[in-house]
């Protein structure tokens, strides 16, 4: 097994040199840092601006495949270069993930864990009002953008903050000013951190329950008429159990390499739901540093998202050998 | 007193499809039933209906007793309380019907587990004896072993030591060996019998081959159209049956002896079990019906000794069996010039298909080669059928494939019609296509199914540039060449039977008229019988047509049926080769001998007398050959070798094929260093 995951990390990253590159040279080509300094009142003069940009590895007078190989040498000792402002990038990059990861890890295992179980008992229920009412709400939520999602949910809590008078949902930034001096000290600095994070949790949550629902109902129709199910039930398993222990873990095989993708489109859609609810992620990041022009960050950010991809490539091969015995044999 | 006992069993599935109508049957603690039926005659309903395991939305009415307590109509969870310990089943293909996520010992565990309520390790142990039991050796190690890691006939044994955990009273087993070769369904019934005498339960063995159910059932209940049609002692039914359609089974049956040439067959197929029954089912394929047989459906009566039970009204037709169906007439067997003055028309020398086996995602690696083709030689001549056989995975569908392909192979020689094929230009091998055709196994899945039938048919002779108006008379032609009504021609596949696509498959093959069809398993998608009318037919063609066959199946008795001459495959090589009397009458190579022995007899009498020894273990690893000769490890005569200095030649070297000599070998020739001779090692 652990020679199989080294294999694979190799493969992985080969997969992420690529990308990362690719997503360098594309910013590099297509982003203009210049247009920004000229903006600037009053106007610095034209040797200052290429200084200035010769310095941060930003210059297009440099052909790119230079400043490509200034970068690459950067990121091959873990320094990512400096943003547009010079600050170095790597002490911002690694604070935004943090605040990334709290917004989003617990939305994403609620997403998964809740839509996995939604999927099989839709199946289990198949073509009952049970199953069409799951089928209806997970097809309209994939119809609804995260962005009309988040705006719909902070609709509703509004309301409901009306209705109740007091503040149950909050949904700007991570926490309110002064919230940890209260009576409850610390205690109600973490509870006010909670009810921000409730209504972006809930946004992220839904979007990923909406997909796992469609494909694990899928795979687990698949199973409920499987032989072996039957032969469960044949030894004298209830049905219940004989779906349980032999068709639920067979049916979510297919959903470890699901996972993998997802986690892509999870890092999208953070975008998004990071710029609605004010949180400063690296979505937001991204975004304004497209927009400024700041080549180093887009990098950055890029090369991040596909570590992670092919991260959560690797944990999907890891749970898909765990869960598939299968697989294990035809590695090795 | 009877264990269990059925009476009364309707299924009906949704929406109005009536599977079984009105079942009733029972077993004794130690008896052997055996259900007879082919597809879609309700057997499995049958089976499903009787442990409460049918899918939701199939209504079921009637009575199943075990031990005198009714089981139908009892919720999920009485029922699961049941199944398992008192009421076991083995089901048709293994490898679907484990659990491939759990280890194989967890999986008997857990049924003694769910039932005795025994500790882990406790259950465990229990497993690792069960295994023991049907003969899986070093059980405790292969407890742990998951499903992928067992052969087919190896899965088929951890079904039943399943089966038997709980030491149950009645044992239902589907289609037990239907999917294993017939050398491990010899073991696999060995394992049955074994698993029989341990617990002493009564056993319902449902399976369409009329040969298990001869050696290996006490009494026989025979299945159509969802009605028991008759039943009665195994010696009793195959010695008197007085039902058309079990004599027709009966008599339409190939057998390795190669007593049934020229064979009687049933026509038609099957009636659609979606149509409300008036009168007998089988009337429209009865060669002896009466007007009465459309009044209504007969009920079974009693009509011979010891409970033989037949639903037919006609029974007086019966009596004497061997008159019920009328002698097909001879054909007409063409005036051929002997063996050596006939052409050539595919000859093959030293054919060589190697696979090569890669391991790694990014990097590619060969870690070995599949030795699929190695080596193989013959020749067909015209008008001559070869068929060619052998275990699943011998090689012997690559080694058609590899001549079908029409270009050079990794190794050897391939010519037809003398023409080498590793020099063609693609013109010239376009133009040998029109002499060379191909009929696939599977009627169900080599038919485009948004093609008309008329399409289908056209499609070569368009390829091959037939001016339209002359596809149309030719599609006429070809359908009435094999015994379809004209109307077929437009009709899609789904429409048609599985005997009629796979006569479209025949014609489709036909429409070029080719002078070499490769037939890879032709028949064996289909019914026993269906199956007599098919090969009826290519007989028919051949004679008619002079075609010449290259015959691959797995079927012994159908191979004898049809093919003039025989080839063996084993593990990528032909081990003998010759006219298909003396290869069945006298095998000169253990392996044939031990093939020949393994193919069960639809004679109950003769069967059970048989002293079979199984053929051990499991076909080969094609990726691992061992050294010397490939058929070493499994030998019998290899094994009864006193000394080391006799199985020497067998160690060190691979025998080549040579010629046999005397008076009734003149076309024979065998790759072994100890060739048995006639009349040796007959059983």
């Amino acid at each position: 097994m652990a020679a199989f995951l080294l294999r694979r990390l190799a493969g992985h990253a080969v997969l992420a040199v690529l990308a990362a590159s690719l997503a360098y040279l594309l910013a590099a080509a297509a982003l203009d840092p210049r247009a920004d300094f000229e903006d600037r009142a009053p106007r610095p003069p034209a040797s200052a601006i290429d200084a200035e940009l010769s310095r941060l590895n930003l210059n297009d007078r440099t052909p790119v495949l230079r400043r490509y190989r200034t970068w690459a040498g950067g990121v091959a000792r873990g320094d990512f270069g400096r943003t547009w402002q010079g600050e170095p990038v790597n002490a911002e990059m690694w604070r935004r993930t943090w605040v990334s990861l709290r917004l989003l890890l617990p939305g994403a295992v609620l997403g998964c864990v809740l839509g996995v179980l939604l999927g099989a008992y839709a199946a289990v229920r198949h073509g009952r009002a049970a199953d069409r009412a799951i089928t209806f709400a997970s097809y309209l939520l994939l119809a609804v953008p995260v962005f009309v999602l988040a705006a719909l949910l902070q609709i509703a809590a509004s309301e409901v903050n009306d209705l109740a008078g007091v503040r149950v949902f909050e949904w700007v930034g991570e926490s309110s000013p002064g919230a940890g001096e209260g009576a409850f000290g610390a205690l109600g600095g973490f509870g006010d951190r909670l009810r921000h994070l409730l209504l972006p949790t809930v946004t992220v949550a839904l979007a990923q329950l909406a997909l796992y629902v469609r494909y694990q109902r899928g795979t687990m129709l698949d199973v409920l008429n499987a032989d072996f199910v039957r032969t469960a039930r044949a030894k004298g398993l209830r049905w219940r159990s004989a779906l349980l222990r032999h068709g639920l873990r067979t049916a979510m095989i297919p959903m470890t390499t699901y996972f993998a993708y997802t986690s892509g489109l999870l890092l999208l859609g953070a975008m998004f739901t990071e710029k609605i609810f004010g949180w400063h992620g690296l979505g937001e990041w991204l975004i304004d540093s497209i927009t400024r022009g700041d080549v180093n960050v887009v990098a950055a950010v890029n090369c991040l998202a596909a570590g992670c991809v092919l991260l959560a490539g690797l944990v999907s091969d890891v749970v898909n050998g765990f869960l598939d015995p299968r697989v294990r044999v035809g590695a090795a | 007193m009877n264990v269990l006992e059925v009476r009364g069993l309707n299924v009906t599935y949704a929406p109005d499809v009536r599977a079984v109508r009105g079942v009733g049957f029972d077993v004794a603690p130690g008896e052997v039933l055996g259900i007879v039926g082919e597809s879609g005659s309700g057997k499995s309903a049958v089976a499903l209906a009787t442990l409460g395991l049918l899918p939701p939305g199939a209504r079921v009415r009637g009575s199943v007793r075990l031990r005198g307590r009714e089981l139908l109509g009892r919720p999920d969870a009485e029922l699961s309380r049941v199944r398992g310990r008192d009421l076991a089943m083995v089901f048709q293909d293994p490898l679907s019907a484990l659990t491939p996520v759990h280890t194989v010992g967890d999986q008997i565990a857990e049924t003694i587990r769910v039932h005795a309520g025994a500790t882990r390790a406790a259950a465990r142990a229990r497993a690792a004896e069960l295994l023991e039991l049907v003969g899986i050796p070093d059980a405790p190690r292969r407890a742990r072993a998951y499903p992928h890691e067992f052969s087919g006939g190896m899965r088929q044994r951890v079904m039943i030591a399943m089966a038997i955990a709980n030491d149950p009273v009645a044992i239902v087993a589907d289609e037990p060996t239907t999917s294993l070769d017939v050398t491990i369904q010899a073991q696999v019934l060995d394992v049955l019998r074994t698993a029989k005498e341990a617990t002493g339960a009564a056993i319902v063995l449902i399976t369409h081959d009329l040969g298990v159910v001869a050696g290996f059932a006490d009494r026989v209940m025979v299945m159509y159209a969802g009605r028991a049609v008759e039943s009665g002692p195994v010696d009793e039914v195959y010695r008197r049956p007085r039902m058309p359609y079990t004599i027709g089974l009966l008599q339409s049956l190939p057998r390795i002896d190669g007593t049934a040439r020229g064979a009687r067959r049933i026509e038609g197929a099957p009636p659609d079990a979606t149509e409300p029954a008036a009168g007998c089912p089988f009337a429209p394929r009865c060669p002896v019906s009466v007007p009465d047989c459309a009044d209504a459906e007969p009920e079974p009566a009693l009509t011979g000794p010891s409970g033989h039970l037949v639903a037919c009204v006609n029974t007086v037709a019966t009596a004497d069996p061997a008159r019920v169906f009328p002698a097909p007439d001879r054909l007409p067997v063409p005036a051929r010039p002997p063996r050596e003055e006939r052409r050539v028309v595919l000859e093959v020398n030293e054919l060589v298909r190697h696979h090569p086996l890669y391991r790694g995602t990014l990097i590619k690696r060969r870690v070995g080669t599949v030795h699929a083709v190695d080596g193989i030689g013959f020749d067909v001549r015209e008008g001559e059928s070869l068929g060619l056989v052998g275990e699943s995975g011998c090689g012997k569908t690559s080694a058609l494939m590899e001549i079908l392909r029409l270009a050079r192979p990794q190794g050897g020689r391939v010519s037809v019609f003398g023409k080498d094929t590793s020099d063609l230009s693609k013109g010239r091998r376009k133009a040998l296509r029109r002499d060379i055709q191909v009929v696939f196994q599977d009627p169900f899945t080599s038919l485009d199914p948004r093609m008309r039938v008329a399409d289908i048919l056209a499609e070569p002779l368009v390829t091959h540039g037939v001016p339209p108006e002359r596809t149309r008379e030719r599609v006429e032609k070809l359908l009435e060449l094999v015994g379809l009504d004209p109307a077929h021609a437009c009709r899609y596949p789904h429409g048609l039977s599985g005997g009629q696509r796979q006569r479209v498959g025949i014609a489709r093959a036909l429409a070029l008229e080719p002078r070499l069809l490769l037939l890879d398993e032709p028949v064996a998608a289909l019914d026993v019988s269906v199956q007599a009318g098919v090969i009826d037919l290519l007989e028919e063609l051949r004679a008619r047509l002079g075609l010449a066959y290259l015959f691959v199946a797995h079927d012994l008795a159908v191979v004898r049926r049809i093919a003039d001459r025989v080839a063996v495959m084993y593990h990528g090589r032909i081990v003998e080769i010759g006219s298909a009397p003396e290869v069945y009458g006298s095998p000169a190579h253990p392996y044939t001998r031990a093939l020949l022995d393994a193919v069960p007899l639809p004679d109950p009498g003769r069967e059970r007398h048989r002293r079979r020894v199984p053929l051990q273990g499991d076909p080969p690893d094609p990726a691992s050959p061992p050294r010397g000769c490939r058929f070493r490890p499994r030998c019998p005569r290899y094994a009864s070798f006193p000394d080391d200095a006799s199985r020497s030649p067998c160690d060190a070297q691979d025998p080549v094929s040579r010629p046999l000599s005397g008076a009734v070998r003149r076309d024979q020739s065998v790759a072994c260093h100890y060739p048995l001779l006639p009349g040796e090692g007959v059983r």
